[in-house]
């Protein structure tokens, strides 16, 4: 699709012409819908695949970001969020109904890789059937679950049994077999390569990988459920803090920010953008931390230099954002409409402090860069291994860092930008080897380009106007958006395209809220950048996607 | 007495006797009212102290489990790490085996997935082993709680000692904890083992219910399930 000569249908000087898109899809269009972000295109259950090849294809169409299922009282629905890796801000909506007794829809999985998950979860908490779907079984709860629990008929109390099984080789009828060549190997749910509770059902031949399964679910703790039980202008903001919990709170809670405030018209201040920005910054310089170190912890394997100089310099950032919010992990500092509260003071030592820690950065990266960048040991390890190439990494909807390693330029923060980015003066960094070695690359980039977004927000704090340092604008007590108000909104998390689709039924909590998790996506390409490598790249491998279990199961 | 030189063997008929005799005596014999029997107390002898010798050791020498479940195990690394150094306190080296491992901190949400997993975990730890609960998800599901998949805290899986409340606790807070483990262990104090409300059973062995017979296709008799009535759950 990069290679296209033609211009995609429906794209003008201004903008998206969703007329000529339906010209385009002809009859397979039954009812158009209108979406805060985007137009719906309503299509029959059986067109499904043949709608989205069009919109690939031909209008350029080739990130499917987020498939939303629900259950309606008259009918299932499972919405198809589609953009562009080249424009962010051209967005479409395909709306699938289907029948609410028996509802079978067809499956994108033949068009997007990341269908076949995103499907799969739609399926196992929602309950709608995808035809033709290559493997559709539940992905995060167990296989034994009854019922579907974002479903309306769905009694919480009911009890449930989860077996303790042993798992089966995938390639193998029986992998005790004395005959086979092949052997299974289980990889967690408890190890200490998985960055959390991840399990790996691994198939292996000889030392290489013939096989792996990701099996997720292990913490999945009902983070949709929760945030369709708080009302919008104040339950909600703590849960986003726990979705990407490697210290990324702000950067979470800014997804929800965003979406809300669309959804309510809310206006933030300013002064507010410039403090989410430095905030929202700084964590992310927390998170890449996180990730070198464990990278490095998965590479060496003890908890030995870098580990601890990762922790250090976390332990630097931790200290700021106490001061800033009151909390090292879970901020809970952003607010509809702006920040819950000002800059501490006195102002100026905390700017010092902070200045104090971007005018260190540099020398510590240096260290970095010595004790990792340049150990042939460590390049030995990680270049050419766990290749992702470009068109793969979008097929799986990868974004963010593992997305910038293959060559993707896409950054939420320039594509569709929000907060106070577009004001200020950074690079997006992108690598093009798509191994593991160019994704700690672009992490550590990533880092410098933060501190010198960071650095100039300080600048811009320092001398604004004491008369003018609005951190919250006037929001209502209670917000009861329209009822059927219904948008996705995405903004560049650590991880990637964190989006978050929101629905509102005209109380003060939404009808249905749906997280769109980059690491979700992210890791579902384990698959295809692991097969034929041998076990320890996987490893390095699963090390370098950075995938946070919290924010893959939510 | 004895402590008086004895007659030359040639001429003694019953020299053990004597000392035996010493030693019963009408009163215990003072030379045993050591500053040592005074702080180790009565019998029976030795094994009171070697007890309490290895209570000590235990307390000050635990090896942790490196066992990582959500957001909590981010502020345990942090615990592990410079600045907290919990090895300051004679148990900051996590073993990745449980097998070689004696205290599990648990560090996040428990779900019904993982909760079968976590107490197979638990039960391949040799004994005596202990378990801190860090954080309110795994006290009580913590944020949480009202989630359709997610336990109600770690104890109602697993025994725990000591619990960590906060969300996420700080480091410092965490270090408390497993310093009050270690005083608790030198006094030879744990928490009981006793049945939990989810166990690991045989399918074969739970009572027929509806649930049941309709997931006798797909499970084995022998099969290990945990149960999870959710309406007992606190
Ligand atoms: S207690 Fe809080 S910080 Fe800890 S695992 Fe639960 S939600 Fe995360």
């Amino acid at each position: 699709m990069s290679l296209q000569e033609r211009q995609p249908v429906g794209v003008t000087e201004d903008g998206l012409d969703y007329d000529a898109l339906a010209d385009l899809l002809g009859d397979r269009v039954i009812g158009r819908e209108h979406h805060l972000n985007a137009e719906g295109f309503v299509v029959r259950p059986t067109d499904v695949e043949e709608t989205l090849e069009l919109l690939r294809d031909e209008a350029g169409f080739d990130h499917l970001s987020c498939l939303t299922a629900q259950e309606y009282e008259d009918r299932y629905e499972s919405i198809y969020h589609l953009t562009k890796y080249d424009d962010r801000t051209q967005e479409l909506s395909v709306v699938v109904p289907a029948d609410p007794e028996d509802p079978v829809s067809e499956s994108a999985a033949g068009v997007y890789e990341t269908a076949n998950w995103h499907e799969r979860e739609a399926y196992d908490l929602v309950g709608v059937d995808y035809d033709d779907h290559p493997d559709l079984r539940r992905i995060l709860l167990p296989e034994t679950w009854q019922g579907h629990p974002l479903a309306n008929d769905y009694h919480q109390d009911r009890p449930q049994l989860v077996p303790f099984q042993e798992h089966k080789n995938p390639l193998e009828d029986d992998h005790h077999d004395a005959e086979s060549d092949t052997m299974f190997l289980n990889i967690g749910p408890h190890h200490p390569a998985t960055h959390g509770v991840l399990h790996l059902k691994t198939t292996l031949d000889g030392e290489q990988v013939a096989d792996v399964d990701p099996d997720i679910g292990y913490l999945h703790r009902c983070e949709e459920q929760m945030a369709q039980q708080g009302t919008y202008r104040h339950q909600i903001m703590p849960y986003p803090d726990r979705w990407d919990y490697a210290s990324a709170g702000l950067l979470n809670e800014w997804a929800y920010a965003r979406v809300a405030e669309d959804l309510n018209d809310i206006e933030v201040p300013e002064y507010a953008q410039v403090i989410r920005t430095m905030g929202a910054e700084l964590c992310r310089i927390a998170a890449h931390m996180l990730a070198v170190g464990t990278f490095a912890l998965d590479i060496y394997g003890d908890f030995t230099a870098i580990f601890m100089y990762a922790m250090r310099d976390r332990e630097k950032v931790q200290n700021i954002l106490e001061d800033l919010t009151g909390q090292r992990m879970m901020f809970n500092y952003f607010r509809l409409g702006g920040v819950v509260w000002d800059l501490p003071e006195p102002r100026e030592e905390f700017f010092e402090q902070t200045r104090d820690f971007l005018d260190d950065l540099p020398e510590t990266l240096e260290e970095y860069h010595d004790l990792i960048t340049n150990n042939e040991i460590f390049q030995k390890r990680v270049i050419d291994t766990g290749v992702l190439d470009p068109e793969d990494a979008k097929s799986y909807g990868c974004t963010g860092p593992v997305a910038r390693a293959s060559g993707i330029d896409y950054d939420l923060r320039r594509d569709d930008p929000y907060g106070y980015y577009d004001e200020l003066d950074w690079d997006v960094i992108t690598e093009n080897g798509g191994d593991n070695y160019s994704r700690f690359l672009v992490r550590m980039q990533e880092v410098e380009q933060s501190a010198r977004i960071i650095e100039q927000c300080v600048d811009l704090l320092e001398d604004w106007p004491e008369d003018e340092r609005t951190i919250q604008s006037n929001v209502p007590r209670t917000l009861k958006p329209e009822p059927d108000t219904e948008t996705y909104r995405a903004v560049e998390g650590a991880k990637g395209e964190l989006g978050i689709y929101v629905r509102s039924d005209g109380t003060d909590k939404p009808g249905r809220f749906k997280i769109r998790s980059p690491c979700f996506s992210n890791l579902s390409a384990l698959e295809s950048m692991s097969e034929g490598e041998y076990v320890p790249d996987l490893v390095a491998t699963l090390g370098s996607l950075d995938v946070i279990l919290g924010e893959v199961d939510r | 007495m004895s402590n008086e030189p004895r007659d030359a063997i040639s001429g003694s008929t019953d020299p053990q006797t004597k000392t035996r005799e010493a030693r019963i005596g009408p009163d215990l014999d003072n030379r045993f009212n050591s500053k040592l029997r005074e702080a180790f107390g009565s019998s029976p002898f030795i094994l009171t102290k070697f007890d309490k010798f290895m209570n000590w050791v235990r307390g000050s020498s635990m090896f942790m489990l490196q066992f990582g479940i959500a957001c909590c195990s981010i502020e345990m690394m942090h615990t592990y790490a410079v600045k907290h150094d919990l090895d300051r306190f004679g148990s900051g080296v996590p073993r990745a085996s449980p097998r070689q491992a004696d205290v599990m901190i648990v560090p996040g949400t428990i779900v019904s997935k993982f909760a079968p997993r976590m107490k197979r975990v638990y039960d391949q730890m040799p004994e005596p082993k202990f378990v801190v609960n860090m954080g309110s998800c795994a006290i009580s599901g913590g944020p949480f709680q009202e989630g359709y998949n997610v336990i109600k805290g770690a104890e109602e899986v697993i025994p725990v000692d000591i619990h960590v409340p906060g969300c996420p606790p700080r480091p410092e807070a965490l270090v408390y904890g497993v310093v009050k483990l270690q005083e608790r262990i030198a006094n030879g104090e744990s928490s009981p083992v006793t049945v939990k409300p989810y166990e690991l059973e045989q399918f074969g062995d739970l009572e027929q219910d509806e649930l049941v017979d309709k997931l006798a296709a797909e499970i084995d008799e022998e099969d290990l399930v945990m149960r999870y009535n959710w309406a007992d759950s606190p």
